[in-house]
C-alpha cells in the first residue's frame, strides 16, 4: 500500500489464555490514510487496537509503529510512543469527576509545562474543531452519547497526534452524530496530518470516510480492498456483510447440536439456583 | 474421593488467597513506588482529602460523641460500685485514646470512605476510564490510586483524633453534666493520668497503620474489580469486610507490642 507506513502488523497472534483471538494477521497502516478494520462483533478488532497501543503484548510476531515494535519497549518508552496517539474508546471514556473543559486540558497539564492562558486557548480550539466550544463548562453527564463522543474526539486529539484509533466510533448514535462524527474523523485525520484506525462494524458510514479496508473474521484478515472495492465486492463473506444479509457464510446461529435431538432432551435445570 | 475433593477444594482456595495477596502486596509497592505524582501535585491528595476526610467528618464525629456518651454512662455505672466514680474521665480518655477512638474510627472509614474510593476505581475501571489513561501515557497508578491511599493515611489518624476528642466532650456531657460527677476530678484525673507518649502516640500509630490497611484494601479491591456492576458490587462489600477484619487483627498485634502489663 505505501512505502512508509506508519503502522505495520506482521504476522500477529495473539489469544487470551488458550484461546486464539487473533491469528496471522497481517496489517499495514499508510501514513496520512484512514484505515478501516471490519468485522462483526467479538472477531478481535478491538483486541488489535489494544496491541498497536500496547496494552496488550502478542503471542508471536510484530507490531511495529513507526521504527519501534510496540511489545519491545520498556515502560518509558511505551509511554512515550503513546504521547503521539489518541485513542477514542467505544463510550468515550470520559472522566466524569472533570468538566469537558478540564479533559480536554488533562493530557497538556499532565505532559506539558504550558502556561493555562495557552491551555485555554488550545482546549477551546479543540473543541471549537468538534462544535462544542459552548459546552465546555458542561460535566460529561449533562452530554449526549454523540456528544460525549466528540469531547472525547477532542481529547484524543488534543497533543496532535500522528495516530488516532477509534473504538466503534458509530456504536449508538442517531443518523446526524454518526454523520458528524464521520465527517470529523476524515476531517481532523487531514488537518492534522495524521493517520487514524477505525475499528467498526458500521460499514455504510465508514466506507464514506476511510482509504482502506480490512476485514476480520474469526481473528483473521478474510477480504481488504479500497471503499470502493469493498464496495463492489462479489466475495461471499464482503457482499454479506456490506449488504446485512442474513444469508451467507457469517452463520446466524451459534454452533449447537442437531435442533430435533436437542428438543428431545429433559429440561436442563437452572444455572442459577433462584430462577 | 470426596475427602480428595474437599482438600483439592481447599488447596485451590488457600493458593487463590495467597496469590491474591501477593499480588496486592506488589501493588502497594508500586502504590508507594509511583507517589512521587501524589506528593510534588499534592493539590490531587488535598482533593482525594476532602473526599475521603473531609466528608467522612460528620458520621466520625456523631458516633465519637454517642460512643463517648455511652462511656460515660457504663463508666460511671462501674466506678460508682467501687467508690471511685471521680475516675471516670481517666476510664473515658483512655479508653477512646487508646482504643476505640483508632479502632471504631477505621471502622467508619473503611465503611464510609474505603467503600466509597472501591466503587469510584473499580466504576472507573469499568467505564474504561483507566484504559484512556494509560493510552494517554499517564500512570492510572500515579494519577488515581496513589493520591486516594495517602489521602486514606493522612486522614484517618486526624479523623481519630476528631473521634476521640468528640468522645471525650460525650464522656463530659454525660458524667459531669447530666449525673453530676466532680468536674475538677473529672479533667484533673484525666490529664494526670492520660500520657502523651504511651497513650496519644501509640494510638496515633495505630490509626496511621489503620489508615494505610483501609486504603490499601480499597485501592486495590477496586483497581482488581471485575468491570461490570456485580464485580463492582463485590469489590465494595469486599473492601468493608476485608478492612473490617484486618483492623481488628492488626489492633490485636499492635496492643500486644505496646502492652506493659507484664
Amino acid at each position: 500500500m505505501s512505502d512508509d507506513p506508519l503502522v505495520q502488523i506482521r504476522d500477529l497472534n495473539f489469544a487470551y489464555d488458550n484461546r486464539s483471538v487473533l491469528s496471522g494477521i497481517n496489517i499495514t497502516i499508510p501514513r496520512g490514510k484512514v484505515v478501516a478494520i471490519m468485522g462483526p462483533s467479538g472477531c478481535g478488532k478491538t483486541t488489535t487496537l489494544r496491541l498497536i497501543g500496547g496494552q496488550l503484548r502478542p503471542t508471536s510476531g510484530e507490531v511495529r509503529v513507526g521504527s519501534q515494535v510496540v511489545h519491545e519497549l520498556s515502560d518509558s518508552g511505551l509511554y512515550q510512543l503513546r504521547r503521539r496517539m489518541g485513542m477514542l474508546f467505544q463510550f468515550g471514556a470520559l472522566f466524569t469527576d472533570m468538566s469537558v473543559y478540564d479533559n480536554v486540558a488533562f493530557q497538556m497539564r499532565e505532559h506539558t509545562d504550558l502556561p493555562e492562558e495557552l491551555i485555554h486557548d488550545l482546549v477551546l480550539m479543540k473543541l471549537h474543531a468538534v462544535g462544542l466550544r459552548g459546552a465546555h463548562s458542561l460535566m460529561p453527564s449533562e452530554l449526549s452519547g454523540g456528544m460525549a463522543r466528540r469531547v472525547a474526539l477532542a481529547r484524543a486529539i488534543a497533543l496532535d497526534p500522528m495516530l488516532i484509533m477509534y473504538d466503534e466510533p458509530f456504536a449508538g448514535l442517531d443518523p446526524i452524530s454518526l454523520s458528524i462524527v464521520g465527517d470529523l474523523i476524515r476531517t481532523l485525520n487531514d488537518a492534522l496530518g495524521a493517520s487514524s484506525i477505525v475499528v467498526t462494524h458500521d460499514v455504510q458510514e465508514s466506507l464514506k470516510i476511510v482509504d482502506y479496508v480490512y476485514f476480520v473474521s474469526e481473528g483473521q484478515i478474510v477480504a481488504e480492498g479500497t471503499a470502493e472495492e469493498i464496495k463492489h465486492s462479489k466475495a461471499p463473506y464482503v457482499h454479506q456483510f456490506v449488504w446485512g444479509e442474513a444469508d451467507g457464510p457469517v452463520p446466524f446461529q451459534y454452533p449447537a447440536r442437531p435442533y430435533g435431538e436437542e428438543m428431545m432432551e429433559q429440561p436442563s435445570k437452572p444455572t442459577a439456583w433462584w430462577s | 474421593m470426596m475427602p480428595a475433593r474437599l482438600l483439592r477444594q481447599l488447596g485451590h482456595r488457600v493458593t487463590d488467597r495467597l496469590w491474591r495477596l501477593g499480588f496486592a502486596s506488589r501493588f502497594l509497592l508500586m502504590t508507594i513506588l509511583y507517589s512521587g505524582t501524589s506528593l510534588r501535585r499534592f493539590q490531587l491528595t488535598i482533593r482525594e482529602i476532602y473526599f475521603t476526610g473531609v466528608l467522612s467528618l460528620i458520621i466520625i464525629l456523631v458516633s465519637g460523641l454517642f460512643v463517648g456518651m455511652v462511656l460515660g454512662l457504663q463508666g460511671y455505672d462501674t466506678l460508682q460500685r467501687y467508690g471511685s466514680s471521680e475516675a471516670l474521665g481517666i476510664l473515658v480518655a483512655l479508653s477512646l485514646v487508646r482504643e476505640l477512638g483508632p479502632v471504631v474510627a477505621a471502622l467508619l472509614f473503611a465503611s464510609r470512605a474505603g467503600s466509597a474510593i472501591t466503587a469510584e476505581i473499580g466504576l472507573m475501571k469499568a467505564t474504561e476510564q483507566l484504559s484512556a489513561m494509560e493510552m494517554m501515557a499517564v500512570n492510572p497508578i500515579a494519577r488515581v490510586v496513589a493520591p486516594r491511599f495517602w489521602a486514606g493515611v493522612i486522614s484517618m489518624p486526624l479523623l481519630a483524633a476528631l473521634f476521640s476528642a468528640m468522645g471525650v466532650l460525650g464522656g463530659y456531657l454525660v458524667g459531669v453534666q447530666l449525673i453530676g460527677v466532680d468536674e475538677g476530678s473529672f479533667w484533673s484525673q484525666m490529664q494526670a493520668a492520660v500520657d502523651f507518649r504511651q497513650d496519644i502516640m501509640n494510638g496515633v500509630i495505630k490509626s496511621c497503620v489503620f489508615g494505610a490497611i483501609v486504603s490499601w484494601i480499597a485501592v486495590f479491591e477496586g483497581y482488581d474489580a471485575d468491570p461490570t456492576a456485580e464485580g463492582v458490587s463485590r469489590a465494595t462489600t469486599r473492601t468493608v469486610v476485608t478492612s473490617s477484619l484486618a483492623i481488628l487483627a492488626a489492633d490485636f498485634v499492635l496492643t500486644a507490642f505496646m502492652f506493659r502489663g507484664l
